[in-house]
Formats: structure tokens, C-alpha cells, sequence
């Protein structure tokens, strides 16, 4: 018997349709990896499961574990099979974990509540359970506070909660998004261990095709709240049949057509680093000891020339947003000299307008990168503050606006909208738009397209793509995801704690990385190619 | 803010504040004696400060809705007065609260763990420190008690409050990709307080400012109370009610109703404060649709 089956699953809130006719299931031991973008309902299935739908929702259709009817079960019955049954894992371990509460108690407290045990049987169970997550008694002793664990650490703790008691099913969404490419890779073996100790089935819903490549034993693929796909992962990774499971698995190893930039090395770099120090001051250790100093980036050198797209590559704390504000004049530096187009930025007054008005910034989030009361028109045109009384007005003004929105793809009566008005990669190409608007020599792109679902992401990589070409831009690209880096970048910098661990030709450092770290990180990488071939030379 | 994009927005909100049953009960009441103090400057029953002894400590009838009091003076005149007296006062220390409190906080939001900030911030925490009635008491006795001294004192103790929500809030602002992207286009700290932030925390404000509008009318009737407010012959709602403290066995009417009074305008306000929070929250926005 299968152990949880979804059949003919519809549910709408308020009216609107969010899922229809969902079917599919989980056998013991089985990792189904469910992929779809945003809003293809993904986690709304999940959370039926759970029963932890939003007020308002009308659900039908049938979930059965282990034969058992969820739908109809009440409330009281649900928390029973919640936590005890199914486990679950949320996304962000930052905000999934009680800050005030020992991560001992938060794994006991699931064990006390369902088994009704006693504190120290309690206690005993998680220090058991903490030590299958990869938590070793020695190192992380039940009285750690989850502000003392790393990302990936947090993430087990989470783990270890969801599996105390055993489940017969364990959900996990997005469990990796958050974390960084090494830890990503740990905790889905982690994961993948788990299921093959107890038995349970997994449901791991993701946006990624690359990360459930390598241990799902079936995929179920979503679009709009249907399953458009389903099958097991290696066949029907090599023969999908639905246009949109095909269109998606195009984006996800897209490479935008790119031509390799003329780069003249005598004249004056777009962006010169030299020897670059951003410390940061630590507490007092005492009233009169000096405060020590964290060194965030530490003799950074670099060159970016005209039309050239450099990717700078870390992990999250190796000192690559710091250097990022630095450039761009956010934050001083304590030694060292950047340049832009030849001009000074660190300066004691702060960098000068000019030098200003050659770089521009494209950041992550789609959605908190606009001021939301302001129309696009205005929202475009602030980086024309630089340019103080030379800045165009009138019909001259209607032109830049006009301009920098059809090179973004947009059309220039879009200017009269409300940032709300836009999706989320639209928003991304009004953040583009805007960075374009001052004529810019170099764009920062700070993880520009990381939050973006795939099919968009290899959209707004094309634009990308498009306009160095055409602008002759050059690019800082600063990304944790070494595929797109790939894609888009001639150059690449390896940045490890501070200081750039290795650098060359993109295609160079990637077919053949010479530093250990830059090894490890690629490793890493889910790669979907990679991990099929894998599983077929296995499974032949 | 540009003009053109205003009356959209306000539409809608004003269309779905209505909604809200708090906030168009508390809007009805607040209505009524703000109503009530704008029409006392041009028109009242009787005048609000002429002695009557003849007709002193009259019950309600049709001649004096609310009665007169011991010298004779009609009650409902004298409310409509102390009506504009205590928003008076409430409103212009509110407007001293915000006009120099949101500054200070943008400020030190702007600077933060600078010594400004600092300094600004202890500087709140040291007027936070001391009860407001006995600064205000402290004032008027070096001063002389007046309505004017009353709207300093009250206004003072509006500042540390704005300036600590406007920090609060301007904070978690700072940290946007927004403010990145102004900074990046060269701005500095007082432009982008005044285009981005203060926009977006302008509905805290609203919220606040009517809560400690209520608050205002209830410390301006406990000042004139001890006779720290407005002084005769101007009325005042407090000291109404002191004055009724004598006679409550042989007059109730004289403290029932400018009682009630206070009361009213306080529960308006504070419904009103309460409708526009659920209004501005989006979160609870949605459970209440």
C-alpha cells in the first residue's frame, strides 16, 4: 500500500482556484521531489497535507496516509498526525527556530507533546535525534541557543525536530533555498540518509530541477495549480513530454548567447580595486582593552575592463557584499583605492558625483527595491540626482525615460504605472532600466537574478546579455550560483574569507579550478546533467 | 508625494476605513464634539460664561439640556467651549510632538549608533523618565498655569514618542533595497528621510497621533482639574468636574456630563486610532475581509 496518496485534490480560497485535481503518491522509503515555479501551488499542497490551511479555504478531493483520510480528520485529530506522522521542514531555518528556547528543548518538546514523555526521556530522545543530524553531543550540547549555530547547523535542528518521532512522512520546502551551495549539498544527503535509515517517505518541493536530480526517486512537476508531469526522475528527465516540464528544464541550464568583448588593456579600466581593507570593529572584550577588528575584505586587487562581465563568487560571510557597498561607496574602506572610470571613490568626502554617475546597482529583491509610492517615471529617474542642474528635462527627459525602458523591454507608457502594477521579473527589469538611465560604464549586479524563478531568470539573463553587448557595459556580477555566473560572466573571482582565493577565464576556472576551495564549491553545485549520467552508469 | 497619485490612494482608503465599524463609530463621535467645538465660536445656548445665580444648579430641562451649574452658568454652553479648549490644547501639543519628535527620529535613525543618535535618544529616554504631571505641574508654577503652558507641557511629553516611533520605523526602512538604490544615486540622509522614508511611515504617524491626541484631551482635563489648565472664566472640561466635586450629592448633572464628555472623546479617539491601525496593517487587513 501506498503511504500517502493525493487523489483529484482541488482547493480554492475565497473563490480563486489554486489547486485542481492534484493526484499523486508517496511509498515508503521514496523521495518524490515536487518542482514547479511560484504560485503553481507547490506549497499549498503541502500545507493540505498538513492541514494548515489559511482561513477561508475549501478544499476536495481525498489525502490518504496509510489509508487513513486526512480531509475529514478534525482539528484536534490533525495535531495528532502533525509533527508525530508527518514532519515538516520550512525554508528559512533563521525564523523556523525560537530564538529564546535551547535547541534541546525545541527538538524535546515535539517528543513530550505527542508521546506524553517525561523531560529527561524527552531529552534523551532528541540527543539521540540531534546526533543522526549531524550534530555531535561533543560540539553542540543540548544547551546551545540557535543564535549559536551557523545557517546549516539551524537547518538540522530543524531536521532533527521534524524526524524525533519517526515519521512516516517528512515534507520539506524548499529546504535548501536559503542556505549556501556546500551546506545545500550536505543537507540533501542528509536528507536523502534519513529517508533510507527510517523508511519515510519525502516529499521535497522545490523550484530547483538541479537539486532534486540527485536523490528523487520521482518527480511530480506543477504549473498553476496542476500537475502538468509525473514520473520517475530519470526517465522523465530524459523524455518529458509536457512543453512546459520541456520550457523549464531549457531554462534552468540556459546559457544566453553571448560574444566575447574586445577588451583593450592599455586604457582606463571601467573599475580598478587595489589592495582594498574594509574592517569592521569588533565589542570591547573589556572597558580598557582596544576593540579588535574583523577584517571583512581583506588586499582585494582587481580590474574590470570596458564591456567586460566579471562574477565574483562566494559564499554568504566571504566578505563579497561588503566589498560590493564599498565599490559602490556605501561604506569606507580602511586601506586601499577604488577607481571608477579612473576616479576616486574612496575619498574621505565620499565619492564625487561624476564617479558616481559611471556606476549603477541592480539588487536582489524584486520586491524591496522600490520606494511602492512612487510611479516608475520617478522610480527610474533618481539616479538623475547626479547629474544635479545637468540633468535633462522636459521632452529630453521623456527621451531617457522612454529609452531606458524600451532596452529593458518594457514600453514607455509604463512610466504612468505603480511599481505594484509589475511582476516580479518586470520589477527586475525596472531596476534594470533604472541603473541604465545615467549612461552607466558599470552595473553591480548583487544576486540579481537569484530571486527569480527559472523561466524569468533565463529571461532577464538574455536582456543581461544583450545589453552589455549593445551598451557595451561591463558587469560586477556578484552571485552564490556558480551556473549563472557561468552563463553570463567572461571573468571570474573565487572570494573566500575575505580575500580572492582564485581568479581567471570563466570557462578556465570552471573546466579546471586550481584552488581546493573553488573545487569544493563546484562540487557542490547541483549540476542536473551531471547527477543523471550519474544515476544511469548506477542504476545500469 | 505627487499630487496627481493622491485622491486615488485616499479613496480607497477612506471607502474601505469606513468599513471598519471602529473606525467609523470612533470618526461619528470625534465628529460630533469637534463639530460641537467649531460651532461654539460663532453660537452657543446661553453664554458660556455669564453668572445666572438666580438660576443656579438647575436639573436638565428643555430651557438647560444639561442643567447649570453653582453659579447658574448653563452647562451644555460651557461643554461646547471646553470642547474647543481641550482639542485645542490636545491638537497643538500632538503638532508639537510630531513636528519635533519625527525629526529628532529621523535624525537619529539616519545616524544610528552615532553619538547623535545617542544623544537623542538618551535625551528621550530622560524625559520618558519623569511623570508628565509633574513637569507640567513644575511649568506652571514657574510660568503661571494657562492653556498655553499646558500645551507646552503636554507637547513636550508627545516628543520623546514620535521621535521613538519614527526611529523604530525608519530603521527597518534604512535597511531596504530602495534606500540602497538613493544612496547610490548620490542622495544624502535628509533628502532620502524626506522622499522615502517619511512617506512610508507616515501611516504610523496617523495612527499614533490620534491615539496621543486622546491622551492630550485626558492630560489637558487632569491639569485643569488641579487648575493647571485654562483659567476662568474660560471653561474647561476638568475643571468642571472639580468644581462638581462639592455638590455631586445635591447637583450629579454637574460632573455626569462634562464626565461623560471626556469619556466620549476619548473612546472616539482611541476607536479611531484602532480602525486606522487595522486599516494600515495589511496582515490584519486580510483576516478581517
Amino acid at each position: 500500500m501506498t503511504l500517502l496518496q493525493i487523489d483529484n485534490l482541488s482547493l480554492n480560497i475565497l473563490g480563486l482556484e489554486i489547486l485542481s485535481d492534484v493526484r499523486f503518491e508517496v511509498d515508503r522509503g521514496d523521495v518524490v521531489g515536487v518542482i514547479g515555479e511560484s504560485g503553481s501551488g507547490k506549497s499549498m499542497t503541502a500545507l493540505s497535507i498538513m492541514q494548515l490551511l489559511p482561513h477561508g479555504t475549501e478544499v476536495s478531493g481525498s489525502i490518504r496516509l496509510d489509508g487513513e483520510e486526512l480531509l475529514t480528520k478534525t482539528e484536534k485529530q490533525m495535531c495528532a498526525v502533525r509533527g508525530a506522522d508527518v514532519g515538516m521542514v520550512f525554508q528559512e531555518p533563521m525564523t523556523a527556530l525560537n530564538p529564546v528556547k535551547t535547541i534541546g528543548d525545541q527538538v524535546a518538546e515535539t517528543v513530550m507533546i505527542h508521546r506524553g514523555a517525561s523531560r529527561t526521556e524527552a531529552l534523551s530522545i532528541a540527543r539521540e535525534t540531534l546526533n543522526r543530524v549531524g550534530l555531535p553531543e561533543e560540539r553542540f550540547p543540548l544547551s546551545r541557543y540557535p543564535h549559536e549555530l551557523s545557517g546549516g547547523q539551524r537547518q538540522r535542528v530543524v531536521i532533527a525536530m521534524a524526524i524525533a518521532l519517526r515519521p512516516k512522512l517528512l515534507i520539506a520546502d524548499e529546504p535548501t533555498t536559503a542556505l549556501d551551495v556546500t551546506t545545500q549539498a550536505q543537507i540533501l544527503t542528509l536528507l536523502k540518509r534519513l529517508v533510507d535509515e527510517d523508511g519515510m517517505g519525502l516529499i521535497l518541493i522545490t523550484h530547483d530541477l538541479a537539486v532534486v536530480a540527485d536523490i528523487a526517486d520521482r518527480i511530480v512537476i506543477m504549473k498553476s495549480g496542476e500537475v502538468v508531469e509525473a514520473g520517475p526522475a530519470v526517465q522523465l528527465f530524459r523524455a518529458m513530454q509536457h512543453p512546459y516540464s520541456k520550457a523549464l528544464m531549457a531554462a534552468t541550464s540556459h546559457h544566453p548567447v553571448r560574444n566575447a568583448p574586445k577588451v583593450e588593456l592599455d586604457a582606463v579600466p571601467v573599475l580598478e580595486v587595489k589592495s582594498v581593507v574594509r574592517e569592521y570593529a569588533l565589542p570591547r572584550k573589556s572597558l580598557f582593552a582596544k576593540p579588535g577588528a574583523f577584517r571583512a575584505v581583506n588586499e582585494v586587487s582587481f580590474k574590470i575592463h570596458k564591456g567586460e562581465n566579471v562574477g565574483l563568487v562566494g559564499e554568504s560571510g566571504c566578505g563579497k557584499s561588503t566589498l560590493t557597498r564599498a565599490i559602490l561607496a556605501l561604506e569606507g574602506t580602511q586601506a586601499g583605492e577604488i577607481r571608477v572610470g579612473g576616479e576616486l571613490v574612496t575619498t574621505k568626502a565620499g565619492a564625487s558625483a561624476a564617479a558616481r554617475r559611471k556606476m549603477q546597482v541592480v539588487f536582489q529583491d524584486p520586491y524591496g527595491s522600490f520606494n511602492p509610492r512612487h510611479k516608475v517615471r520617478r522610480l527610474v529617474t533618481e539616479p538623475f540626482y547626479l547629474m544635479g542642474r545637468d540633468a535633462p528635462t522636459g521632452s529630453a527627459l521623456e527621451a531617457r525615460i522612454a529609452e531606458a525602458l524600451e532596452n529593458v523591454g518594457l514600453q514607455p507608457r509604463d512610466a504612468e504605472k505603480y511599481i505594484h502594477e509589475f511582476s516580479g521579473g518586470q520589477r527586475q527589469r525596472v531596476a534594470i532600466a533604472r541603473a541604465l538611465i545615467t549612461h552607466p560604464s558599470l552595473i553591480v549586479l548583487d544576486e540579481a537574478v537569484s530571486a527569480l524563478d527559472v523561466s524569468i531568470r533565463a529571461q532577464i539573463l538574455d536582456l543581461l546579455a544583450d545589453l552589455s553587448e549593445r551598451l557595451d557595459l561591463s558587469y560586477l556580477f556578484i552571485s552564490h550560483d556558480l551556473s549563472v555566473v557561468r552563463a553570463i560572466t567572461d571573468r571570474v573571482m573565487v572570494m573566500k574569507a575575505g580575500k580572492i582565493v582564485e581568479a581567471g577565464e570563466t570557462e578556465a576556472v570552471f573546466s579546471n579550478p586550481q584552488h581546493e576551495y573553488t573545487r569544493q564549491l563546484l562540487a557542490a553545485t547541483p549540476d542536473l546533467e551531471a547527477a543523471l549520467k550519474r544515476r544511469e552508469i548506477a542504476s545500469a | 508625494m505627487s499630487v496627481g497619485t493622491l485622491p486615488e490612494v485616499k479613496r480607497g482608503l477612506v471607502g474601505a476605513a469606513f468599513q471598519s465599524k471602529s473606525f467609523a463609530l470612533g470618526f461619528a463621535v470625534t465628529a460630533v464634539f469637534i463639530l460641537a467645538a467649531l460651532l461654539s465660536l460663532i453660537w452657543t445656548p446661553y453664554d458660556a460664561t455669564a453668572l445666572a445665580v438666580s438660576d443656579k444648579l438647575k436639573a436638565p430641562s428643555g430651557l438647560h439640556w444639561f442643567g447649570t451649574d453653582h453659579f447658574g452658568r448653563d452647562i451644555f454652553s460651557m461643554i461646547m467651549v471646553g470642547a474647543r479648549t481641550s482639542i485645542a490644547v490636545a491638537f497643538v501639543a500632538v503638532g508639537i510632538g510630531i513636528a519635533a519628535g519625527v525629526p529628532l527620529g529621523l535624525w537619529a535613525a539616519a545616524k544610528q549608533g552615532s553619538l547623535v543618535d545617542e544623544i537623542i535618544m538618551r535625551a528621550n529616554d530622560l524625559v520618558f523618565a519623569f511623570p508628565a504631571l509633574l513637569i507640567a505641574i513644575l511649568i506652571t508654577a514657574v510660568f503661571g498655569p494657562s492653556a498655553i503652558n499646558a500645551i507646552i507641557a503636554i507637547g513636550i511629553f508627545n516628543i520623546p514618542v514620535f521621535a521613538r516611533l519614527a526611529r523604530g520605523a525608519a530603521l527597518t526602512l534604512w535597511t531596504r533595497e530602495y534606500i540602497f538604490a538613493a544612496r547610490v544615486a548620490g542622495k544624502g540622509a535628509v533628502r532620502i528621510s524626506a522622499e522615502h522614508i517619511l512617506p512610508n511611515i507616515m501611516n504610523l504617524l496617523i495612527v499614533q497621533g490620534t491615539i496621543q491626541f486622546s491622551l492630550g484631551i485626558l492630560a489637558d482635563a487632569a491639569l485643569s482639574y488641579v487648575g493647571l489648565g485654562a483659567q476662568p472664566p474660560t471653561p474647561s472640561w476638568g475643571r468642571m468636574l472639580a468644581d462638581a466635586q462639592t455638590m455631586i450629592s445635591l447637583a450629579p448633572h454637574m460632573a455626569l456630563f462634562p464626565g461623560a464628555a471626556i469619556v466620549l472623546t476619548v473612546l472616539g479617539l482611541n476607536l479611531m486610532g484602532d480602525g486606522l491601525r487595522d486599516l494600515f496593517d495589511p496582515k490584519l487587513r486580510r483576516s478581517r475581509s
